[in-house]
């Protein structure tokens, strides 16, 4: 292949990666902070989704639709949290994983009632729909490139927290050992709506960013929900670096994969999981 | 796990296999028209009440939560179209046997891959690997790509030239999957209470306790995972034979998700509960969907209902029925665990706990 | 011995049994004899409701009742009951919805599905049961090839049929090298072994086939790809949303000013408003256009924006046309549906005069109707030429 082609692939690798971290970082801060599989979580990606779109459709501006999406996609978390996951943290994982099955169904349900079945889609703020030549008869869109970077930032933002704040040590901790965290006197309860709140937001910021470069349609979340599971097994669970690599890994394999091995095209990053859990079963950097 | 029930499990039970063995007699006249149709959905749930009990034994027995158990299902049932002849029945003889074996040596290599991994991992890498083999099958053309393929002929069950049991019949078929059912039962209900089952018992309680005792575990979960596989198989196998047709979706997760709220509906580590947790599954997704088009809506609330007030599901109605009081006001009230039982659940989330640790 | 003695046994119980099956159901049969034909036509509707293709499931449903209302709500003379079913484009249950509709509901005429998938599972009880089914859209090739059977009719397309003439299209407009791409599925391949057909025969090259796997959006490594080759067209099959994604995303990285793209109509169909510019200019052919000014055409469009609230697309035509098939047999049949074989031929016979343009059956009940070429001009497929006249689809290996 021309290396400029291979540099342009690895650049598209680069981008899925990072918008997959934006998943899966929630989906792991839920699983290890609160030890909770939210199987609900590609549902509130499509949630986001369909929220930028019908909030585009109502200000007319999608940066005005990202500014009220974001808070109440927070806030069905957390009463999502309060009423219903509340009551589980004593039982079983089980529980919690056909909570969230039931979920599913209640999202997936919702969003046909409000919105309908037909395929929808956002289109592109006008201050980001240019393009950047690349080759002879290929182009980058800028809003990619601008996705590319706040999903940066955000991991960023994590990072800071995790390693520099209050808050950070007892999500470390937290992923760690949960019995010491509430041992030592957190307030363990107001801990868990605020992670589940932001991770879900996090999922459903995806889903808004992802609008405009996708298209809607009932039930898109769930196939990026497995591929989410995966990153988040092969980095460990409750790992942001691990999930922010595994991203990454997967997104090059998921450019590469296809290209270089049409045969194994789909089952490429489960070939990848496997491998990882024969040498390390308990993910990378757990 | 409770090992002795009390008197009316078995009469219940028995009750309501009486009621099916005499569905004939009583079918048509409570249902009429619809009775022969009725009929095969009987076949089906019992079919289903069969892949229930073969995961219970990994989520309740031995606490393992599989969240890829219909790839044994839909492997079986792929076994079984790919094996038969296309011009002529396959006989049972052959077929049963060889759905197995695939069955196991798939559980065998899987089982020996995912064990390694504990708690959310488990769950999330049996998903992974029923996803893997359902993106195999529904690619490759041999096997019919997401089309799926047809089975053209039943396979018979004969002696010679004896036909023991028309499996084309659907009757005879009914009684022949009721038979498979019962046996699986029975099969369960003496492995759980073996020596075997004892240590299952005790890993799903503690296993690092019993590491120190000098168990290998690994090698114990391993045979559950084996036995709960072929078992999962035989349902595969049924499922198939009911209608002839092998698809990819009958290896897909929602079809573990499924099976999964059926075992947690009738009441895991029970038996009997997902047994009827079959039952009740298909009974709730048929009335719904007679309803509603959002039958998804209702059924995805009765799902949350379920796991918020009925954390035992059905088993745990019959065994310990609700006292005409009642209960405090508040969800603390509801939910309040009875004394048996916390000592138990305390165990049980100590146990995970200890998976969970770095 | 003993076995021997215990099967008889068992068969005199099994017949004992079954008499008395008999003996309960009569009464029931008694019944609806005696109030003769003022019984409802049922027609079980087996279609996705929910998911991903439940817009198909919207605009089947609307074309179908549309056609029934038009007849004043009745069918031979007998008023309509619809049994309508979410099939889940789940193909895993399509046996036992298919049975439910048949065996439980006792309906006279199953129509459905969307999904090929599921399709083979109805097919199968179809076979087992005799039941009437009438598919207005799978367009897996088995079902009026290999599959046929005499009870199994189609009013949509196949994946050859509406491919099958685009090769001949991409070769005259001077195409040699082109590569094609789809999801990696039976009705993907199968489209696209029409085209390739069609596309070799006339002398151009396939250079390269991309099989996406399904239901992947990510398109953007493929597009690098073909950039990278260089062909001198990509033709596509891609439908609902992925065919929005990957439209947009065909556009949005310049391919679709230097690589023409090509694809079946369903590329462009019953989701145009969400692909917007991305998608004009797009060459497609389908059995089905806009701008096809037809008096019947036009009367349908009209009744149908009366009706409903969704916008007009093929597969509500589809669903118009599985209606008015309806319309047209049970009237020759005087609304007798309990007489299979009375029926089936009078649905064989029927003749269509459809919004599409004249519709006829072949043999193995598959339509025999016009492939347009069309091109998206201002938000409609608008047509601009007709791809292939009264096209029959050569119905593979179908003994019938």
């Amino acid at each position: 292949m021309d290396p400029v082609f291979i540099a342009i692939q690895l650049l598209n690798g680069l981008q899925y990666g990072l918008l997959l971290f934006l998943i899966a970082s929630g989906l792991t801060l839920i699983f290890g902070i609160m030890g909770i599989i939210n199987l609900a979580h590609g549902a509130m990606y499509m949630i986001g989704a369909y929220l930028a779109y019908d909030l585009t459709l109502r200000t007319g501006s999608f940066w005005l639709a990202l500014l009220l999406a974001v808070p109440i996609a927070v806030v069905l978390g957390l009463v999502i949290e309060r009423l219903f996951l509340g009551t589980l943290y004593r039982r079983d994982h089980l529980y919690q994983v056909l909570l969230t099955f039931g979920l599913i169904l209640v999202l997936n349900e919702a969003q046909r009632i409000i919105w309908g079945s037909d395929v929808q889609s956002v289109p592109v703020p006008a201050s980001l729909s240019g393009n950047i030549a690349l080759t002879g008869n290929l182009q980058y869109p800028v809003y990619r490139l601008f996705v590319a970077a706040i999903c940066l930032l955000v991991a960023g933002g994590i990072y800071w927290i995790i390693r520099h704040t209050r808050l950070g040590i007892v999500i470390r901790a937290g992923a760690v050992n949960r019995d010491m965290v509430e041992g030592l006197g957190i307030d363990v309860r107001t801990l868990f709506t605020l992670i589940f709140s932001v991770g879900v937001g996090l999922a459903a910021f995806a889903g808004m960013l992802s609008a405009p470069m996708t298209s809607l349609y009932p039930g898109m979340g769930d196939n990026i929900l497995i591929t989410c599971f995966v990153i988040v097994v092969i980095g460990g669970i409750g790992s942001i670096k691990g999930a922010f690599l595994g991203s990454l890994l997967i997104g090059q394999a998921a450019t590469f994969g296809p290209v270089l091995l049409p045969a194994l095209a789909s089952v490429i990053i489960y070939l990848i999981m496997a491998a990882v859990l024969i040498i390390k079963p308990r993910g990378l950097f757990a | 796990m409770l090992h002795r029930y009390p008197k009316r499990v078995p009469i219940i039970m028995l009750a309501l296999t009486v009621l099916l063995v005499f569905y004939p007699l009583w079918g048509p006249v409570l249902i009429g028209d619809g009775s022969d149709f009725f009929l095969e959905k009987l076949t089906l749930m019992l079919i289903l009440g069969l892949f229930a009990m073969s995961l219970d034994l990994l989520v309740g027995v031995v606490g393992l939560v599989s969240l890829g158990h219909a790839l044994f299902f839909g492997l079986a049932g792929y076994t079984l179209a790919l094996a038969s002849p296309s011009y002529s029945a396959a006989s049972l003889w052959w077929m049963m046997p060889l759905v197995m074996l695939v069955s196991a040596l798939a559980a065998l290599v899987i089982g020996a891959l995912v064990l390694r991994t504990r708690g959310i991992f488990f769950i999330m890498t049996t998903l992974a690997f029923g996803q893997m083999l359902y993106y195999l099958v529904s690619d490759a053309s041999f096997t019919g790509g997401s089309d799926g393929v047809f089975i053209m002929f039943k396979p018979t069950l004969a002696i010679g030239e004896l036909t023991l049991i028309d499996l084309e019949s659907p009757l005879q078929f009914f009684y022949f999957v009721m038979g498979m059912t019962l046996l699986t039962y029975l099969f369960l209900h003496w492995l759980i209470r073996s020596y075997f089952g004892q240590v299952l018992d005790g890993i799903h309680d503690n296993e690092h306790r019993m590491q120190a005792l000098g168990y290998a575990t690994y090698g114990y979960k391993l045979a559950a995972f084996v036995i709960s596989g072929v078992l999962a198989g035989v349902a595969g196998m049924l499922a198939a034979m009911q209608y002839g047709f092998a698809n990819p979706a009958q290896l897909g997760w929602h079809l573990s998700g499924e099976v999964l709220m059926m075992v947690i509906l009738g009441g895991m580590g029970t038996l009997f509960g997902p047994l009827l947790g079959a039952f009740a599954y298909e009974l709730l997704h048929y009335a719904f969907e007679h309803l509603t088009l959002y039958w998804q809506l209702l059924m995805g609330l009765t799902i949350i209902l379920i796991v918020l007030v009925l954390p035992k599901g059905l088993a745990g109605l019959i065994l310990d029925p609700p006292r005409l009081r009642l209960p405090r006001v508040g969800v603390g009230g509801l939910l309040r665990p009875r004394p048996a039982a916390s000592t138990k659940a305390r165990l049980g989330l100590a146990g995970h706990h200890k998976h969970e640790e770095g | 011995m003993k076995r021997a003695r215990i099967r008889k046994h068992t068969r005199h119980l099994l017949t004992g049994l079954g008499l008395f099956f008999l003996a309960s159901f009569q009464p029931l049969l008694a019944q609806q004899n005696e109030e003769g034909q003022a019984t409802p036509v049922k027609l079980g509707l087996m279609l996705p409701y929910s998911g991903t293709y439940a817009p198909l499931g919207e605009s089947i449903t609307n074309g179908l009742k549309l056609a029934i209302k038009q007849n004043g709500d009745q069918l031979g003379g007998r008023p309509v009951e619809y049994v309508v079913l979410d099939s889940e484009a789940d193909a895993s249950k399509a046996p036992q919805n298919m049975s439910r509709l048949v065996k439980g509901d006792k309906v006279d005429v199953v129509i459905g599905p969307v999904h090929s998938g599921v399709a083979m599972g109805m097919l199968k009880v179809a076979k087992q049961t005799g039941a009437i089914m009438i598919i207005p859209n799978a367009g897996l090739g088995a079902a009026t090839g290999q599959l046929c059977m005499p009870n199994v009719f189609r009013t949509s397309f196949s994946m050859w049929q509406d491919s099958y003439p685009m090769g001949k299209v991409a070769y005259d407009r001077g195409h040699r090298k082109v590569v094609t791409i789809t999801w990696n599925y039976a009705g993907g391949k199968e489209d696209i072994a029409g085209f390739e057909e069609a596309f070799s025969k006339a002398g151009g090259e396939i250079v390269k086939q991309i099989l996406v796997p399904f239901p992947e959006t990510q398109f953007q490594p493929y597009l690098t790809d073909i950039a990278s080759i260089k062909p001198d067209a990509v033709y596509t099959f891609f439908a609902g949303a992925g065919a929005v994604r990957f439209v947009r995303d065909y556009a949005k990285v310049g391919l679709k000013d230097s690589v023409p793209l090509l694809g079946s109509g369903f590329l462009t169909d019953g989701n145009l408003d969400a692909q917007g510019e991305a998608a004009e200019g797009i060459l497609t052919t389908l059995h089905y256009a806009d701008g096809l000014d037809s008096d019947v055409d036009r009367t349908f469009r009209e009744a149908y924006g009366k009706a409903y609230e969704r916008k007009l697309d093929t597969y509500a035509v589809q669903g118009y046309d599985a209606g008015m098939m309806l319309v047209q047999a049970l009237d020759q049949t005087d609304g007798n549906s309990a007489d299979r074989d009375a029926l089936i031929s009078a649905l064989a016979s029927v003749k269509l005069n459809s919004p599409r343009g004249p519709v006829t059956f072949s043999k193995a009940h598959h339509p025999i109707q016009n492939i347009y070429l069309r091109q998206v001009t201002d938000g409609r497929n608008q047509v601009i030429d007709v791809a292939s006249r009264a096209l029959e689809d050569p119905a593979r290996g179908c003994r019938m």
